[in-house]
């Protein structure tokens, strides 16, 4: 009952932390002095038909009581309002963005995930040894990097040898299949390097200190007692205690993964959420931004229980 | 078998015994990491300081050609506006630095003051404040702070409090955990018996005993404020007549610098934001492996993972 218990626990905590969220959504936005970011109906250029249209779906003369609970109910139903720049629903234009967003992070996550292990891997193993040194400056070097920064570096490196904005080329006149995944592929690459790095340097940093935590158990030297070869007790002893960290890793890791694809979609012109947040708060598209924001977080905290979950399973001694 | 064992932790505790300035010292000097952190950090802080009388040139003035090359006189070139680069990285990283410890500062003060309280008090005290801070934990921050910087509308004030008031949860919660040790201690009961009010405890025997760890985390959120503020400033949510490092990087790249193969206008300023984020981490990685035992192996210990359960687990740590 422990286990039942402890995903109950986890999952009550997920679902206030959203309500939470979206309260503060509203309080943020519709509470904020002036009218230009709290009337949700003041798109520009639109006509009477659809600000009038908004301001009875939100009841925007009502009192702000009446408004948090028709707000909630609006939301329930994916209602986030139209976005200012191009007067579409808020919530379309977000998840095509979420959409082109998805794979650029995971690619990135997930190379910073198997470069930080085997990194932190040989780190710890080489100890005290020039290796160590250089693979830990080297981690520390790029986890100190801002990302945006990081980005513009790769783009006069790589400027000529890849494409360095968009998502896919433009003047590629009705590809076939394989023309276009390889245009989206060639796309892809910088800005996913640009996350990998970054997120990189910090999971070396983790890996390493694990690795050496469990390098230093009884079981380590029993191993080594027994005369097994080292990289056997690397990989069949002290890898597998050592890798139950990286769940929680990337969960820690989950709003500087946010706040690099925000950075790094704006210096590559990717239509991705990030870049959706950059240009409504350039253009002032606060619905937009209102459902940028709440998509985001709505995202890390789904994303946190499913690690939370995961290290469960995992290692099911922390409900102790 | 009639050797007199130590109490353990004795032979320590003696050796601790210098105050806590050495201490500083003492661990700056043992690490070579640390040290060369702490020089970085010295050297930018010491050039942006003095850059009202060290820069070459004045801030505002044009001093070549749009976009001129590296050359004898100008050593990092000249920007989008002829003004010379080095006189604007030293101009830069001043305030730069001044957002970030500026933030930092107002992050301490809610983050020790949740931290104390939580684990000075504990009970319920404590399972509010955590609450508290672990749904802000959970929250991310850098969307928090685009949105509220975009409807406060930019100026360096906004940003430091922004900045502040989202950051100071880790601070918090190490905090707390260390006040939770030293309310227990000895000494303190004593003091406790001897009448002494919860301010003075406080004051005199839990403060002086959590500083160290407090100015760990201080060098440690400094590069966090000034990763935020770069990042800020990018967005062009920056404060427009202030020239930090991040108003220098987006200056750079909304001006077409990388187009234009002036690489000097945006190569340095982002090296620089870099080296101080590398220095700070240096130097408060140092501070926090001296400070804490149990991450004596290394830094950020599996241990303190595998205790600590995945980000926001209320009541634990």
């Amino acid at each position: 009952m422990r286990g039942a218990d402890y995903v109950i626990k986890r999952t009550g905590f997920a679902v206030v932390t959203v309500l939470v969220a979206v309260t503060l959504n509203f309080a943020l936005f519709r509470l904020a002095p002036g009218s230009a970011v709290s009337d949700l109906s003041r798109v520009p250029h639109a006509t009477p038909e659809l600000r009038h249209a908004l301001k009875q779906q939100f009841g925007l003369d009502k009192p702000k009581l009446t408004q948090y609970v028709i707000y909630l109910r609006e939301l329930a139903h994916g209602n986030l309002g139209v976005s200012f720049a191009n007067e579409q629903p808020v919530w379309s234009n977000l998840r095509t963005a979420l959409m082109n967003t998805l794979p650029m992070v995971l690619l990135g996550t997930l190379f910073a995930i198997v470069v930080g292990t085997l990194t932190g891997v040989i780190a710890a193993w080489r100890r005290g040894t020039p290796t160590e040194a250089a693979t830990v400056t080297t981690a520390l070097g790029f986890y100190s990097m801002p990302t945006h920064w990081l980005g513009l570096m790769l783009v006069i490196i790589f400027a000529g040898t890849l494409p360095t904005g968009g998502m896919t080329n433009e003047f590629l006149i009705d590809p076939s299949f394989w023309t276009h995944l390889k245009d989206l592929a060639s796309h892809i690459v910088l800005p996913s390097l640009t996350l990998g790095l970054v997120l990189y340097g910090e999971y070396t940093l983790i890996v390493r200190s694990a690795m050496l935590e469990t390098l230093g158990e009884d079981y380590i030297l029993t191993a080594r007692a027994k005369g097994l070869k080292p990289w056997t007790i690397v990989r069949r002893h002290a890898l597998r205690n050592a890798m139950l960290p990286v769940a929680t890793l990337v969960a820690l890791s989950l709003g500087y993964i946010v706040a690099g694809a925000i950075l790094i979609e704006t210096v590559f012109s990717w239509p991705g959420i990030g870049r959706a947040v950059y240009e409504a708060v350039l253009q002032r598209d606060y619905p937009m931004l209102q459902g940028a924001f709440l998509l985001l977080t709505i995202s890390v905290v789904f994303f946190n229980l499913v690690a939370d979950l995961l290290y469960f399973k995992l290692d099911p001694r922390i409900t102790e | 078998m009639s050797v007199v064992v130590n109490e353990p932790g004795v032979a320590e505790a003696a050796e601790v015994a210098p105050g806590r300035g050495t201490f500083l010292l003492r661990t700056l000097r043992r690490r070579p990491s640390a040290s060369l952190g702490a020089t970085i950090l010295g050297l930018v802080a010491l050039a942006a300081l003095l850059a009202p009388w060290l820069a070459p040139y004045g801030l505002h003035t044009q001093a070549g050609p749009v976009f001129g090359r590296p050359s004898w006189t100008h050593p990092l070139g000249l920007d989008d506006g002829g003004i010379d680069m080095v006189t604007l990285l030293m101009w830069g990283a001043r305030i730069s630095l001044v957002v970030g410890f500026a933030a930092t500062l107002v992050s301490m003060a809610i983050g020790g003051t949740v931290g104390v309280l939580a684990g000075y008090f504990g009970g319920k005290t404590d399972t509010i404040l955590m609450r508290i801070t672990d749904y802000f934990l959970v929250i991310p921050d850098v969307p928090l702070m685009i949105v509220v910087a975009a409807i406060w509308g930019p100026s360096l004030f906004h940003i430091v409090i922004v900045i502040g008031i989202l950051l100071w949860t880790g601070t918090a919660r190490v905090l707390r955990a260390q006040v939770k040790s030293v309310r227990e201690r000895v000494y303190v009961k004593r003091a406790r018996a001897l009448g002494a009010g919860h301010v003075r405890i406080v004051v005199r025997h839990v403060l002086p005993q959590v500083a160290p760890l407090l100015i760990a985390n201080t060098v440690l959120t400094v590069a966090v404020a000034i990763f935020d503020e770069t990042a800020l400033s990018f967005l062009g949510l920056g404060d427009p007549s202030r020239t930090s490092l991040g108003k220098v990087i987006e200056n750079a790249f909304q001006r077409a610098a990388i187009s234009s193969g002036a690489w000097w206008a945006i190569v340095p300023p982002g090296a620089l934001v870099a080296l101080i984020i590398l220095g700070c981490s240096l130097v408060g990685g140092a501070l926090e492996d001296a400070l804490n035992p149990r991450l004596a192996v290394a830094h950020l210990s599996a241990r303190t993972f595998r205790l600590r359960p995945p980000v926001g687990r209320p009541g634990a740590s």
